[in-house]
């Protein structure tokens, strides 16, 4: 129903075309879910949005068609195209709250959408949008229909989109990482539900995720992209068990899943030829030969007790305002030259966390010993010192660095903050930084929008460690970066946690990247810590029902299959 | 539902309230620089050439009051102002209260009139223009606005009176006549002061309304409404201007405001007797009473003019409504 041939879209740049699609072919048969997975820059938003007919004005499809039920919509005048968008094709977005327009309420969203390709009158398209709210299941229908957007969660936003997707029993469904701004309980449920309206209404869905786990529980067969190319094709169950192309090994092997710890992640690499290769690289050897070995009655660097932290919030214009604790009672601790892995949800109160150990702001009451002395009451000019000790890894690589500093002056400014060592010292330190963290000499003079999303975060890494701080707190460091990307920042991460004594207090929403770094691990639920252990034990033997379902909720390579199973 | 009704009232009761102090503090600004400018309205009054007898000053001074402490001239002036008593003009004892009223609405209308030219060409313009950005139209229409913003009022004014009176003859050159005289003849005597002053200020509400909508154009909701079908003609009209119409509703809220008090040289040039004229003849006549009455309709129209502006905010975006229950 859907063909997709030899498909070719460039983008026009002051120095010419540049290609960014090259040749892709695919089909999709109706009822079933193809999968479209590649890095960031693979190309698949590219060719989902060629497929609509919505590319950019600066994209050009340079040759190829698209069949939709046998007719090349590429050929279409606008006006027909229009007609199909909607009742024959639907897209399901990433950020589902932004996709939907903040000013009208749900309702009259999906009825806009009905009678726009329906021939009905408004009260009857109001019915069949709120039992259309019923079949996404969201909860309270009646409510959905009159919130506005920023009233309701990201995953029921996201039921919304679909509910408005699938109004006009469209043909195809593409869903363009339909779950990555979501929570994993909250994927797992989108990701149930899209599987079975597609059962039920027999639309096709071309699902576009860099997310492997997601790939392998929902779709039927895969197209693997890279690099504007198409790698392999084939049925999901065949791709994870024999990957026919390089890529597509390489890939599947550098992904942290749960249940495989291992040392070292594999990264993919590309050699002068062009080929793709994964590679384990060794670690790193300690450069001084006998490092402190981690004893077992080592004082912590960092404990937490009975820490709180509320916020206060009106639950509506008229009422007083009620105590929201983000941070309840929570007692950790963390040894020296280890790593603390806190997971949660969003809103669980990992980041707030995060800042009251920073002491961006001060904690209601408990204490925060660093060293053993307690920081959490002191004043800005007592915390100085400690700042030195504490740095900060955030997730957002393109957000963090200032886009007018060149690198040195990145990495170098908490150094001039702390008016450490001469100017030359300052340069020399630099240098030794952008090794350690892999980066070549010569970035040192260039800008933070030269590099990619993971050159980045090693700058921001090199700038983090920049006063030899002792406790280094990563704030969802890797979320934002491609899987192979991810594998050589953990890599990194672990060297220098050898290499310069670093204690980690790593916090993540990824269950399985968590499992790779922690040495112990703490499961946060609003404001508490609802289970805390070592990472063997929470990840082998989850006591707590909450953090089963968590575990549970991650789409895994090589576990059961839902639903699809023998489909 | 009745909470979000209680709770639309408490936010239009707080913003009243909050205008209520606004204008409170405006007074008593007005009423502390006109008791610290120099120059003593007594001697102004009684002619400081003719020599007053000191008799005659103080007999002046305790019929104006002016011989009570400061604090409590003060008080009796907010009194009397909370009751639309601005006191006597000291010129010819006319109450102050009927000059403002008589020429408040004069200039509300020519600011009211010059807005409502100003929007109907500046919108359009500007949703022109960020439809084909980076075209020769763009290119046109926005160096035209950027023309419009700096050429000043009186050429554009000088021009139209060249033009549409003294060259066609159509519109009368200046002057007012009052609406219950002659309605077409008002509306006549209107038309060139109130384009000579919208036609600057569509520049700016063209401009911010470009980068309003551009900025509108670019969110992810706009590509997904595209995805649904939607024709390009209904995403514009009927979701990216009502999210893009707060910034216009503000600059048009703000002008509208500052012609309150900036009208004067239009005033002046096409002789149309409103607020202005009668503060800048107040000011050099040293009439006290009447400069703080005109100075203080004109805070109050302000205030009010932002007031409105806050509550259209809260119609416009249900996000500044407070969250429902």
């Amino acid at each position: 129903m859907l063909e997709v041939r030899n498909l070719s879209i460039a983008f026009r740049t002051r120095t010419g075309l540049k290609s960014a699609v090259r040749n892709i072919a695919f089909t999709i048969k109706p009822g079933e879910i193809l999968g479209l997975v590649g890095e960031s820059g693979s190309g698949k938003t590219i060719t989902s949005l060629g497929v609509m007919g919505l590319l950019p004005p600066n994209a050009v499809v340079t040759g190829g068609e698209v069949l939709v039920d046998g007719v090349d919509i590429l050929k279409l005048p606008p006006a027909e195209l229009r007609k199909l968008r909607g009742s024959h094709i639907a897209m399901i977005f990433q950020d589902p709250m932004a996709s939907l327009d903040p000013i009208f309420t749900c309702g009259d969203q999906i009825v806009e959408a009905i009678l726009l390709h329906e021939r009905i009158d408004r009260a009857a398209a109001r019915r069949k949008a709120r039992e259309l709210l019923e079949k996404v299941r969201i909860p309270d229908p009646e409510r959905a229909m009159r919130s506005y957007p920023h009233e309701l969660s990201g995953g029921q936003c996201q039921r919304i989109m679909i509910a408005m997707a699938v109004a006009c029993k469209p043909r195809i469904i593409i869903a363009d990482e339909p779950t990555t701004a979501l929570d994993v309980t909250v994927q797992k449920q989108v990701l149930e539900l899209l599987r079975g309206l597609n059962e039920e209404v027999g639309a096709a869905i071309l699902l576009i995720t860099h997310d492997l786990g997601v790939i392998y529980e929902v779709a039927d067969r895969v197209v693997v992209m890279y690099a504007g190319d198409k790698m392999e094709e084939a049925a999901t169950a065949d791709l994870f068990a024999t990957p026919q192309s390089d890529y597509s090994k390489a890939l599947i092997d550098s992904m942290p899943s749960l249940g495989h710890r291992a040392e070292r992640l594999p990264v993919i690499e590309r050699d002068a030829s062009g080929k793709v290769r994964s590679v384990r690289p060794e670690p790193r050897v300690r450069p001084v030969a006998a490092g402190p070995v981690l004893a077992d009655g080592d004082r912590p660097l960092l404990e937490l007790r009975d820490l709180c932290k509320s916020y206060w919030v009106k639950p509506s214009p008229l009422s007083m305002p009620v105590e929201m604790r983000a941070v309840d009672r929570v007692s950790l601790s963390v040894a020296p030259r280890t790593t603390l892995g806190l997971v949660g949800e969003s809103g669980c109160g990992k980041s707030t966390l995060s800042r009251a150990v920073m002491r961006l702001y001060k904690p209601d009451s408990g204490q925060i010993l660093f060293k053993g002395r307690d920081i959490a009451g002191l004043s800005d000019r007592e915390m100085r010192p400690f700042r030195r000790e504490i740095a900060m890894v955030f997730q957002n690589p393109y957000g963090s660095l200032n886009p007018r500093q060149t690198v040195a002056q990145l990495v170098e400014a908490p150094m001039v903050i702390f008016a450490d060592g001469d100017a030359g010292q300052r340069q020399a330190r630099v240098r030794s930084l952008l090794e350690a963290v892999g980066l070549p000499a010569a970035a040192a003079q260039k800008y933070p929008h030269e590099f990619s999303g993971g050159q980045r975060q090693r700058i921001a890494i090199a700038r983090a460690l920049a006063l030899k701080p002792s406790l280094v707190i990563c704030d969802e460091a890797v979320s934002a970066l491609d899987v192979s990307v991810q594998a050589q920042v953990l890599n990194l991460l672990k060297d220098l946690q050898a290499e310069f004594d670093l204690t980690y207090l790593f916090i993540s929403h990824d269950l399985s990247v968590v499992e790779h770094v922690s040495d112990t691990v703490a499961v946060m639920q609003k404001g508490r810590i609802v289970e805390y252990g070592t990472a063997a034990a929470i990840f082998g033997n989850p006591k707590e029902a909450y953090t089963r379902m968590l575990l549970d909720a991650v789409p895994t390579v090589g576990s059961m299959r839902g639903g699809k199973e023998g489909a | 539902m009745n909470a979000s009704i209680a709770g639309a009232l408490l936010l239009v009761a707080r913003k009243l309230l909050t205008a209520f102090v606004q204008l409170l503090v405006v007074a008593t600004l007005i009423f502390s620089v006109m008791y610290i400018m120099p120059g003593d309205p007594v001697l102004l009054l009684l002619g400081a050439d003719s020599n007053p007898s000191p008799e005659a000053i103080a007999a002046m001074r305790s019929q104006l009051g002016l011989d009570q402490p400061v604090l409590s001239q003060y008080f009796v002036w907010l009194w009397n102002a909370l009751h639309l008593d601005f006191g006597k003009s000291l010129t010819n004892g006319y109450p102050v209260a009927n000059y403002v009223m008589q020429n408040l609405p004069r200039t509300l209308e020519l600011a009211v009139a010059a807005i409502i030219i100003a929007a109907l060409i500046g919108v359009p313009l500007g949703i022109a223009a960020a439809l084909k950005r980076g075209s020769m139209r763009d290119t046109v229409l926005t160096s035209i606005a950027t023309i419009g913003i700096s050429v000043p009022v009186y050429i554009v004014g000088t021009l139209l009176v060249l033009f549409f009176s003294l060259k066609l003859g159509w519109l009368p050159a200046s002057g007012y006549t009052d609406i219950s005289r002659n309605v077409l003849e008002h509306f006549r005597k209107l038309a060139l002061p109130a384009f000579a002053l919208g036609l600057g200020l569509s520049a700016s509400i063209a401009r911010m309304t470009r980068s309003s909508v551009l900025e509108i154009l670019g969110r992810d909701f706009v590509r997904a409404l595209r995805a649904k079908g939607m024709s390009e003609r209904r995403i514009i009209w009927q979701h990216v201007l009502r999210n893009a119409a707060i910034p216009i509703v503000t600059i048009i809220g703000l002008q509208l405001g500052n012609l309150m008090g900036g009208t004067v040289l239009v005033e002046a040039m096409f002789n149309w007797p409103g607020l202005s004229t009668l503060l800048v003849g107040a000011v050099s006549a040293r009439n006290y009473p009447l400069v703080q009455g005109a100075m203080l309709a004109i805070a109050a129209a302000f205030i009010l003019i932002n007031l409105v502006v806050e509550l259209l905010y809260s119609l416009l975006d249900p996000r500044i409504r407070r969250k429902r229950s």
